[in-house]
């Protein structure tokens, strides 16, 4: 059996989230490993937006919000489970997506970016400024998932690091295995035809609203996701998590690995998230050697990390 | 009356900061279609450069000149170096470009100056004019001339000038004007120059009445990027009424309704403005390439 | 691909945090950059500084102290990573910092979980009630600082005020503990305005506080730019009521940025603002000189509240691991707990079982601004 380039990158993504672990001297890498999952999250979610469809959210971050929140709030106010508080933050999401993006997907290039952008401003807003619900800017406390627990009663022991490790890594691979069969599949052809030209998409059949809008919702379920994960893992959760700023840091790490590319999105979540880390050494010049990779990369490999890489191996081969 | 007075001269102080920094958005558009995202770090550099050279015993007017200057020469880097490189890559890629330059200039400033909150005395003092009971600062009128001035400049400057003309061109077919013997490249760099001066100027003009620091690079971009959508990208006098009109909102409604929702308010009326005119108030129709 | 960057980044970690025998390591994560620069930014600064002084004059137990801090940007999620690495990685006994209450509630969930004690740099009253375990703070609650000026406002008869908060966590934060206490001193708001950590002018709220009928005073919730402007735009209109600043004016540079209106303004302070006016007899003339000319000296900017927290966080946390004997996390935190009479730039600390902050209202000075300068308000 030969396997399809899909099957293979689902295969090495297992691979890496499987063995990375055995060269882990710490917990601290068991975090940093599922923080680059759970940003992967909603990257790939980005590939699908951006990549596939060729539309861009400089807001995308609302969403995660939307789902982090629902996951601190849900529990206090309604007494829901937090795994159900997940889910309600996710339709939730899907149902806010589904009603914005039918006006604002109408949008071409940068007006698209700014009404995005102010979506993302305005949740953040309401996080910020509704204190008596949110807990304000200082933020609001999350329980505990208690699904490491449950794990423990049948026989898996895993140190908190490690439980979130699995957990973000799950997600992530299913996430990935659902956008890379997208890709595939009539729908996602569909969606790569109006990346390319909407014009010429319309004239051979293609209803350009609905495909741009299944992209926004489905996109905005991924952050939501991606939202949710991230406040359940820390416990806690600020309106920083629907900014501006995390929005940007989105779409740049999808960028940056390269924005039709799945194993693109994670390469991008992974140097995104590392390079914090990696520069503490160089405290001062943190920003600009930040700065100055992400314009390097974007002037010699203007299609992302992953594509123009691959791109390179093929072409030496 | 007096409180309305009040609330529309704040207004129109704020706006035309917005205003500043929304044509130099502009220029940059129209010579490239490329929103540069780190047009909120020449207006932080207008403000820093300015303070320093003051401080170092220079004189205002002559730090104002080396500041706008030396915004400029990054204007012409940022170009040379990074913009004209990228040439023919993704519009998402650009925006990287611009968000990495900013994040490297705003890095950058840190290290060179500092940390603090600076200013640096008003052109013509501090004591506020009294108009029918509301009070403006001079340093308020200088910015709102400053806006007005570098708009009523731009305007000849795109229509009745044939340099403006050939960076309208550049921008709108790159091949084409080339064809006609315009030096893309010279109206690249030259459009970068002038988009950073004007960012500076409007960094020099406000810094008395809002202060300058290293990293408010972000908000005005971010302001102004608002504003130059809202008016229609790529129009001097849609990035005017934008930022006057943005302005305006945030004045009236933290004055009428709710100091909370002024920036939420602020943003839903240009949402709203977006899906009714979808080029924004003043912008052009564009036909698409297939 | 992003295997091969793990790996590099694995290796680079582990090359930056090679052991070093008989050291202290002491944690720090602050926001020195971002929206908080302000607070973190001295913070950091002070640390560094104290950490070259305390291991000068030979450490502490005989070995010397290395300081391991990361800037957070205020980011708490950041934090929280740093805080874990800190703890799992870099293996400190200790950690100070947390510049934002954000920040400080995301390392405090980590340092409960990891047993090591944590002394917090933010304001929030939630951070010390109810009492945490591992967690402590060396900064007075905004509560602390609200009650001090409404004392104030008491004793000179004004009971309705109009309050303007900044919408950054250190203004909802300190304008949510106003509330909580504002009835207690027998006043109440009238009008209630905010604004945002980056605008550039605050006259339409002002307009409005000056235009509600029976406001006797202004109070204005706020760090950074916001105050500054707040005081400015309070001259350009030309207000008469008394205005009252918070402790998130912190340093002299307010005097200079806020221009002439500043005089008159009034605020709770701690000693450092008015190093110049303590009395040679008063308890915390020697230490509070000594930091503030330490610092100017090595920094040439002007020393500040926030940059006292920090100071006070470290010395309080090495005169801990002095009295317990031993640099291990639950002899340091128990030490920490019983501090009695420690005399820092922020006040006079006496912690307890029931106490993780140990200060009481004392600590703050109530200060105006006269002929641009600070001076002991009556």
């Amino acid at each position: 059996m030969r396997l399809s380039s899909k099957h293979l990158t689902l295969l090495i993504l297992a691979a890496i989230v499987l063995v990375a672990p055995l060269g882990f001297p710490s917990n601290f890498y068991y975090r940093i490993g599922s923080l680059i999952f759970v940003n992967g999250l909603a990257v790939t979610g980005l590939v699908i937006l951006i990549g596939f469809a060729g539309q861009i959210s400089l807001g995308h971050a609302g969403f995660a919000g939307i789902g982090a929140y629902a996951c601190a709030l849900a529990p206090q106010y309604l007494g829901l489970h937090p795994a159900l508080a997940m889910l309600l933050g996710t339709a939730l999401s899907a149902a806010i997506a589904w009603l914005i993006g039918r006006p604002i997907l109408r949008l071409q290039g940068y007006y698209l970016a700014v009404a995005t952008l102010g979506f993302g401003i305005l949740v953040t807003m309401v996080l910020a400024n509704e204190a008596p619900i949110t807990g304000g800017p200082d933020g609001h406390d999350v329980p505990e998932l208690g699904l490491r627990k449950l794990l423990e009663t049948i026989g898996i022991d895993l140190s908190n690091a490690q439980f979130w490790y699995a957990f973000t890594g799950l997600f992530l691979l299913a996430g990935a295995w659902l956008a890379l069969n997208l890709h595939d599949s009539p729908s996602g052809r569909a969606l790569r035809a109006l990346h390319d030209s909407e014009i010429a998409a319309r004239t051979v059949g293609v209803d350009v609203a609905r495909y741009k809008l299944s992209a926004f919702v489905l996109s905005a379920v991924y952050a939501s996701l991606s939202g949710s994960l991230l406040a359940l893992m820390n416990k806690f959760i600020t309106p920083d998590a629907a900014g501006f700023l995390h929005s940007i840091e989105l779409v740049t790490m999808t960028v940056l690995g390269g924005a039709s590319s799945v194993p693109g999105a994670v390469a991008g979540a992974a140097l995104l998230t590392l390079l914090p880390q990696v520069l503490t050494a160089l405290q001062d010049y943190e920003h600009m050697i930040l700065g100055l990779i992400m314009m390097l990369v974007m002037i010699f490999m203007p299609a992302g990390l992953v594509p123009s890489l691959s791109r390179l191996l093929r072409g030496r081969t | 009356m007096t409180e309305l007075l009040q609330f529309v001269l704040s207004g129109v102080t704020v706006g035309a900061v917005y205003a500043l920094v929304a044509l130099g958005f502009t220029i940059i558009y129209n010579a490239s279609n490329v929103v540069n995202f780190a047009q909120g770090e020449f207006v932080m550099l207008g403000g820093m450069v300015t303070f320093f050279a003051w401080q170092a015993g220079l004189p205002l007017p002559l730090a104002a000149a080396l500041a706008i200057l030396a915004a400029a020469a990054v204007g012409v880097a940022l170009n040379k170096l990074a913009v004209e490189r990228a040439r023919g890559a993704p519009v998402v890629s650009l925006i990287i470009i611009t968000i990495g330059a900013s994040i490297f200039l705003r890095g950058g400033a840190q290290l060179v100056f500092d940390k603090q909150l600076h200013r640096f005395p008003a052109i013509s003092g501090d004591e506020p004019i009294n108009i029918g009971g509301a009070t403006i600062l001079p340093q308020g009128l200088w910015v709102i001339a400053g806006a007005a001035l570098v708009f009523a400049l731009l305007y000849v400057f795109f229509t009745r000038t044939l340099t403006g003309k050939a960076i309208l061109a550049t921008a709108n077919n790159r091949v084409a004007a080339r064809l006609v013997g315009i030096n893309t490249d010279h109206m690249m760099t030259l459009s970068f120059a002038l988009s950073a001066a004007i960012g500076a100027l409007a960094g020099v003009l406000m810094t008395p009445i809002t202060l300058t620091s290293y990293d408010l690079g972000v908000a005005y971009a971010l302001k102004g990027f608002a504003a130059a959508m809202l008016g229609g990208m790529g129009v001097p006098a849609g990035a005017l009424a934008g930022g006057l009109l943005l302005g305006l909102i945030e004045a009236l409604t933290a004055g009428y309704i709710s100091s909370v929702y002024k920036d939420a308010v602020a943003f839903i009326v240009i949402l709203a403005v977006l899906f009714a005119m979808p080029q924004g108030l003043f912008g052009r129709k564009s036909t698409d390439r297939v | 691909m992003s295997f091969a960057l793990r790996t590099a980044a694995v290796a680079l970690l582990l090359g930056t945090a090679a052991p070093a025998l008989a050291e202290i390591k002491i944690g720090a994560t602050v926001s020195e950059t971002g929206p908080a620069s302000s607070l973190g930014d001295p913070e950091a600064k002070t640390l560094r500084m104290l950490v070259e002084e305390i291991n000068a004059a030979g450490g502490v137990l005989g070995e010397k102290i290395k300081l391991i801090a990361y800037d957070d940007a205020g980011d708490p999620n950041k934090a929280r990573t740093f805080a874990t690495r800190l703890i799992e990685d870099d293996e400190v006994v200790a950690i100070v910092g947390g510049s934002t209450t954000g920040t400080t509630m995301s390392i405090m969930k980590v340092v409960a979980e990891a047993e090591i004690p944590f002394i917090s740099l933010a304001g929030a009253i939630e951070i010390v009630d109810p009492v945490q375990t591992w967690t402590f703070k060396t900064p007075h609650t905004d509560r602390m600082a609200c009650a001090k000026i409404f004392e104030n406002m008491k004793t000179s008869g004004i009971t309705r005020i109009g309050m303007i908060s900044g919408s950054d966590g250190f203004g909802s934060s300190m304008h949510k503990q106003c509330l909580q206490i504002i009835g207690d001193y027998g006043i109440e708001v009238l009008v209630d305005e905010t604004y945002g950590p980056t605008d550039a002018d605050m006259t339409p709220q002002l307009t409005n506080i000056r235009g509600k009928e029976g406001v006797q005073a202004i109070l204005n919730a706020g760090f950074g730019q916001g105050p500054a402007i707040v005081t400015r735009n309070y001259g350009q209109l030309g207000i008469k009521t008394p205005l009252y600043q918070s402790h998130g004016v912190a340093s002299k540079a307010f005097i200079e940025l806020a221009g002439p209106a500043s005089n008159g303004v009034k605020l709770p302070g701690t000693a450092i603002l008015v190093a110049n006016l303590l009395k040679q007899d008063d308890p915390q003339y020697g230490v509070v000189n000594a930091y503030k000319k330490a610092y100017e000296d090595k920094n040439g900017s002007p020393a500040s509240t926030f940059g006292g927290y920090a100071h006070d966080g470290l010395r309080l946390l090495v005169d801990a691991i002095g009295r317990a004997g031993k640099a291990e996390p639950k002899a340091i935190r128990d030490a920490i707990e019983q501090t009695k009479g420690y005399v820092g730039v922020t006040g006079i600390v006496n912690m307890s079982p029931t106490d993780h902050l140990g200060l009481d209202l004392t600590a703050f000075r109530m200060l105006e601004i006269k002929d641009g300068n600070w001076a002991l308000a009556q």
